[in-house]
């Protein structure tokens, strides 16, 4: 009832201690299209739904290589996503440029949060609309952190965020404390699976996702399609309840049933993919 | 007044030599690996070579803490080039950007003087030669660092092409062969090592070809 006093700008408290403005930024992520990431001992996997606005355009760009050993998944306005990206690329190469040795994740995902607060505290600034998964590794392992729009982040074993990110966490929740002792392959098949389960009612495509990988001797790259397309066949795409796989003829996704969910009145906005 | 003198130099000179020769479709570098400062040896196996991309690598002689400090800084940029363009710096484009990045430092240069090496966007050999400040030109062959007097006229007089007034126009590059590339470099340092004091120990020799890159060694005097 209170909420319209107290958003006009992220300066303002509300009275129950709130600051809506960084609240709406991840309400942002949420409307997002989904974003997974999984880590064992020695790999990190991230997976991402891509999303055009029409089938006539490109899909957004999702995952960004950081670095040989770090890679992000983004949700929320890309743009904002993209400019994270450049920021990180960016601190990565001067740290390794001063010190010859790469960029602990752990760092570098304070010195990103912190540059997320500092949009909470200021007047003539808003708050970054986009939600960054971190896949990294360095000397202390194989790392997953979330980073959020409030100036946040916490260190997962697995995360999903964007729209219809429950349902990727339902599948995820009972089977992740095994991931630590994973196969890479296993992994990407979980990261896969949880994309799936975003999906519904879409048959799970190689346009429509992206796979990344990150792990001990490997460094951070984007899965080309044929791989990825391999992975998919090798497991069965029959939803738990039993009912079959649409027919190829329905590929096309209906874009009317993939809008997010009603939390935003007017549906998502052209610039959230 | 007398004019105020510094009473230290912010450079040094670590000697050695460099070369390259650019062919049809390979492109030779060759550095010594001595590095010196004044009539001491500091090292007798420094590379002066580095890979900048993976068609275009440098050879650099002078001042080694700026030429590290050259090299250092053209990495970090080729990763800046990767990220947007999605793909590795071609050799025409790393040449440009060395003569912007030595120019940037005109009141206060890398004492490095550099030779690039690699294939252009046609697979064919190239060679860029830079003064200290960043003057570049795109030749057939070329040498810096303390032998290159000795070693220019040899390979002038191996390698000259016609002068490039004359029509039609001729390419700078080589006919020889790789193998014959190869065994002129070598000759040419083994005679550089005899008269100039700063150019010896070891030969590193890297070519640069459709296949990618390879690397040799060669012994030379160690007086």
């Amino acid at each position: 009832m209170f909420r319209n006093q107290y958003d006009t700008d992220v300066t303002t408290w509300s009275p129950a201690g709130r600051l809506f403005q960084v609240e709406y930024a991840m309400e942002a992520v949420k409307q997002g299209s989904a974003a997974i990431g999984l880590r064992s001992k020695t790999h990190v996997v991230l997976a991402c739904v891509n999303k055009a606005t029409s089938e006539l355009s490109s899909h957004q760009k999702k995952i960004f290589k950081v670095d040989d050993h770090i890679g992000v998944a983004i949700a929320g306005l890309t743009a904002d996503g993209r400019v994270l990206s450049r920021y990180m690329r960016n601190e990565c190469i001067n740290y390794n440029f001063t010190y010859e040795s790469p960029l602990p994740v752990g760092r570098l995902v304070v010195q990103l949060a912190d540059k997320a607060q500092v949009c909470t505290q200021r007047s003539w600034k808003r708050p970054y609309g986009v939600g960054v998964l971190v896949a990294g590794l360095d000397e202390s392992g194989a790392h997953l952190y979330y980073n959020c729009p409030s100036g946040n982040y916490f260190e997962y074993q697995a995360f999903a965020i964007g729209s219809r990110w429950q349902a990727a966490m339902t599948y995820l929740e009972p089977r992740f404390e095994n991931f630590m002792d994973s196969s890479r392959e296993d992994l990407i098949k979980d990261a896969l699976i949880s994309v799936r389960e975003t999906l519904q009612e879409e048959k799970l495509q190689i346009s429509v996702c992206t796979v990344a990988v990150v792990g001990v001797g490997e460094p951070f790259h984007i899965l080309d399609q044929e791989t990825v397309r391999k992975l998919i066949d090798t497991f069965e795409i029959v939803r738990e309840d039993g009912s079959p796989a649409p027919e190829p003829g329905d590929a096309a996704p209906d874009l009317g049933e993939a809008a997010p969910a009603a939390a935003a009145e007017e549906g998502a906005a052209p610039m959230d993919i | 007044m007398t004019k105020h003198q510094a009473n230290w130099s912010p450079y040094d000179n670590n000697g050695g030599s460099c070369v390259a020769i650019a062919g049809a479709d390979y492109c030779v570098i060759a550095a010594d690996t001595r590095m010196s400062t004044g009539y001491n040896i500091l090292t007798r196996d420094y590379s002066k070579i580095t890979k900048l991309a993976d068609k275009c690598v440098m050879a650099s002689s002078g001042f080694q803490a700026d030429v590290k400090a050259l090299q250092k800084l053209l990495a970090a940029r080729h990763l800046i080039y990767q990220h947007q363009h999605n793909k590795q710096m071609g050799c025409p484009a790393m040449a440009q950007l060395l003569s912007n990045t030595l120019y940037y430092k005109r009141f206060f240069p890398y004492y490095s003087f550099n030779v690039l090496g690699g294939l252009d966007n046609e697979g064919k050999g190239c060679v860029y030669t830079y003064d200290a400040v960043g003057s570049y030109e795109r030749v057939g062959y070329s040498s810096q660092g303390s032998g290159s007097t000795l070693i220019i006229p040899f390979l002038d007089n191996q390698l000259k092409s016609p002068s490039p007034l004359l029509l039609p126009v001729q390419d700078a590059i080589t006919p020889l062969s790789e193998s014959e590339a190869v065994d002129l470099v070598k000759t040419v340092f083994a005679s550089a090592t005899e008269r100039d004091i700063y150019t010896g120990d070891k030969l590193e020799i890297v070519v640069l070809n459709a296949e990618g890159i390879q690397r040799e060694f060669m012994d030379l005097r160690k007086d």
